[in-house]
């Protein structure tokens, strides 16, 4: 495996220049987690009007993986019911752990993580920002 | 430089190949290689005298016996122990350190006492540490670690009032400090304590010697000084190991058993309850027979030349920043690359067929005094060449051309 084949230019454009990065003061739900193998932290913000994600942001310190992963992860659930973020978040699930092999529109980008799938290690960079929107999704925005 | 590259061919896994790269081990902090006479040692083991020791009286089981013992004469030696009566063996460094925290901390530590431990401590010589203290209720102390990744010793006498035991390591294992051991050893048992030093990341590097740095306690890993995993040490002067209770009951470590009371064997069977690592300890024997049929203080001599040309070298690539600079240091490098996160270093290295750790190295509380909560880690050992330092800062310019500037 090549150093390009792992780190796509995608993914260092949104590694780069995240999207959706910041804290989000009206925001209705927050989660924060930590990777404890590198001590990477995620702090994700959603704004949520009858059930839909009217607004999402993230910040914290994390590589380039975890970076890009939460950076499209807020791009691709922006707008969207929480139902439907909710099937994005398993869809996602399967597509990382290998039981899928093709990804819906709205994750496409995410194609980009095909080569950090044989990198189990890594694999738990790319998935932090989702098991840290699982979080919220399980429990009742305040 | 005078190399010790002639070693290399003793190791058949320095010949592997990475992402179809030649294969630059530079974890060995994490964990050194094999030299063929260790690997052989399993082999012949299990292939023609496996057996249990010490309870047999048929030919294969003297034989596994005398090998198991003959293995523990051989550490003696390597540390320069008074008796191979000291000398327990058990899995791992960890173990070791575990093994003082039952069986001496939990007899002779109580409510009122302190136990004195460093910020450069591997979580190893931590966790045991608070675990039994949470049971007892005495107070962990800490010596500061100082910018440099030196320790700070200018009040250590007033840092070990009351204290009954201290524990420090020998040499860190994230910024390659060789602690001033005897020093502090002399201090420590004019303050009255018991003196506990994890040998992890030395007995590869440097030549041991427990009785010139005085201490009570010294614990090493196997699978860190070429032998096999599954097998460690802890060295323990015999008055103190007579005196501890034992660690796990079981077969081994016993002199007698009736239903209601059991007599306690000798040291060290005492604390080698159950079947041992046969194989791991005599295959040990034969990593120390490899390591000082080189020589240690060669080892060391080299040790400190590969050093000085791998800080030179990666103190030249712009945005390298490596950690401490502590004048007596052995060969563990963990440094930061500005703007590129330690995983993705790791991971990009790795794809030029360099081994590198990432994290925080089981030494959290140090990366947070040092404000580095994660870094890249390298490590050599003797049979890394200087070609391989250039490889990893080749790599380094490589993985830079591809990351460009990422926001921190």
């Amino acid at each position: 495996m090549s150093a390009r084949d792992l780190y796509q230019e995608l993914i260092l454009d949104h590694a780069r220049s995240p999207q959706n990065f910041g804290a989000l003061e009206q925001a209705t739900a927050h989660s924060h987690r930590e990777n404890i193998s590198c001590g990477d932290t995620i702090d994700l913000y959603l704004l949520v009007e009858h059930d839909r994600i009217v607004d999402v942001r993230f910040e914290g310190q994390g590589c380039a993986l975890s970076t890009a992963s939460a950076s499209m992860m807020t791009e691709a659930i922006k707008g969207k019911s929480l139902s439907e973020v909710q099937q994005l978040t398993d869809h996602f699930r399967t597509y990382i752990s290998g039981e899928a092999d093709t990804l819906d529109e709205a994750l496409e980008d995410f194609e980009a993580f095909q080569g950090v799938r044989q990198l189990p290690a890594r694999v738990k960079c790319v998935t932090l920002p989702w098991v840290t929107l699982a979080d919220l999704l399980t429990q009742k925005p305040d | 430089m005078r190399d010790l590259r002639e070693y290399r061919r003793d190791f058949p896994i320095l010949q592997a190949t990475v992402h179809d790269k030649p294969l630059i081990y530079l974890d060995n902090a994490a964990t050194s290689q094999k030299p063929l006479p260790v690997l052989e040692t399993l082999d012949t083991y299990y292939r023609t005298y496996n057996a249990n020791v010490h309870r047999g009286l048929h030919a294969l089981s003297e034989r596994a016996t005398a090998a198991y013992e003959a293995a523990r004469r051989k550490v003696a030696a390597f540390i320069n122990a008074p008796q191979p009566q000291g000398v327990i063996f058990t899995r791992n460094t960890t173990e070791s350190i575990n093994l003082v925290a039952q069986a001496w901390g939990r007899k002779f530590l109580t409510a009122g006492d302190v136990v004195l431990l460093t910020e450069m401590e591997h979580h190893s010589n931590i966790v045991p540490w608070q675990l039994l203290s949470q049971q007892i209720g005495f107070q962990i102390r800490y010596l500061v670690v100082r910018e440099d990744g030196t320790l700070d010793l200018s009040n250590l006498d007033r840092m070990l009032d009351g204290v009954k035991l201290m524990g420090l390591t020998h040499i860190s294992n994230v910024v390659g400090t060789i602690n001033p051991i005897a020093q502090i050893v002399d201090a420590a048992h004019r303050a009255g304590a018991v003196v506990l030093i994890d040998g992890a990341q030395a007995t590869l590097h440097i030549p041991v010697d427990v009785q010139a740095l005085k201490c009570d306690f010294y614990a090493f890993s196997g699978h860190k000084t070429c032998g096999p995993t599954g097998i460690g040490v802890l060295w323990g002067r015999v008055d103190l190991l007579e005196a501890m209770d034992p660690f796990l009951g079981g077969g081994e470590m016993i002199e007698s058993v009736t239903l209601e009371k059991t007599t306690y064997a000798p040291p060290p069977n005492k604390f080698e309850a159950g079947t041992p690592a046969i194989a791991e300890a005599i295959a040990l024997g034969a990593a120390i027979d490899y390591l000082t049929g080189i020589g240690m203080e060669r080892i060391a001599e080299y040790d400190e030349m590969l050093s000085s040309y791998a800080l030179e070298r990666l103190g030249s690539v712009p945005g390298v920043r490596v950690l401490g600079s502590a004048p007596q240091r052995s060969s563990a490098f963990a440094f930061t690359v500005e703007g590129i996160h330690p995983h993705d270093l790791s991971s990009l290295l790795d794809t030029h067929g360099v081994a590198v750790r990432a994290g925080h190295h089981c030494a959290q509380p140090l990366g947070r005094r040092l404000g580095v909560p994660a870094s890249a880690r390298a490590s050599t050992a003797f049979y890394n060449i200087p070609e391989e330092i250039d490889a990893l800062v080749d790599a380094l310019h490589e993985v830079k051309k591809v990351f460009g500037y990422v926001r921190p």
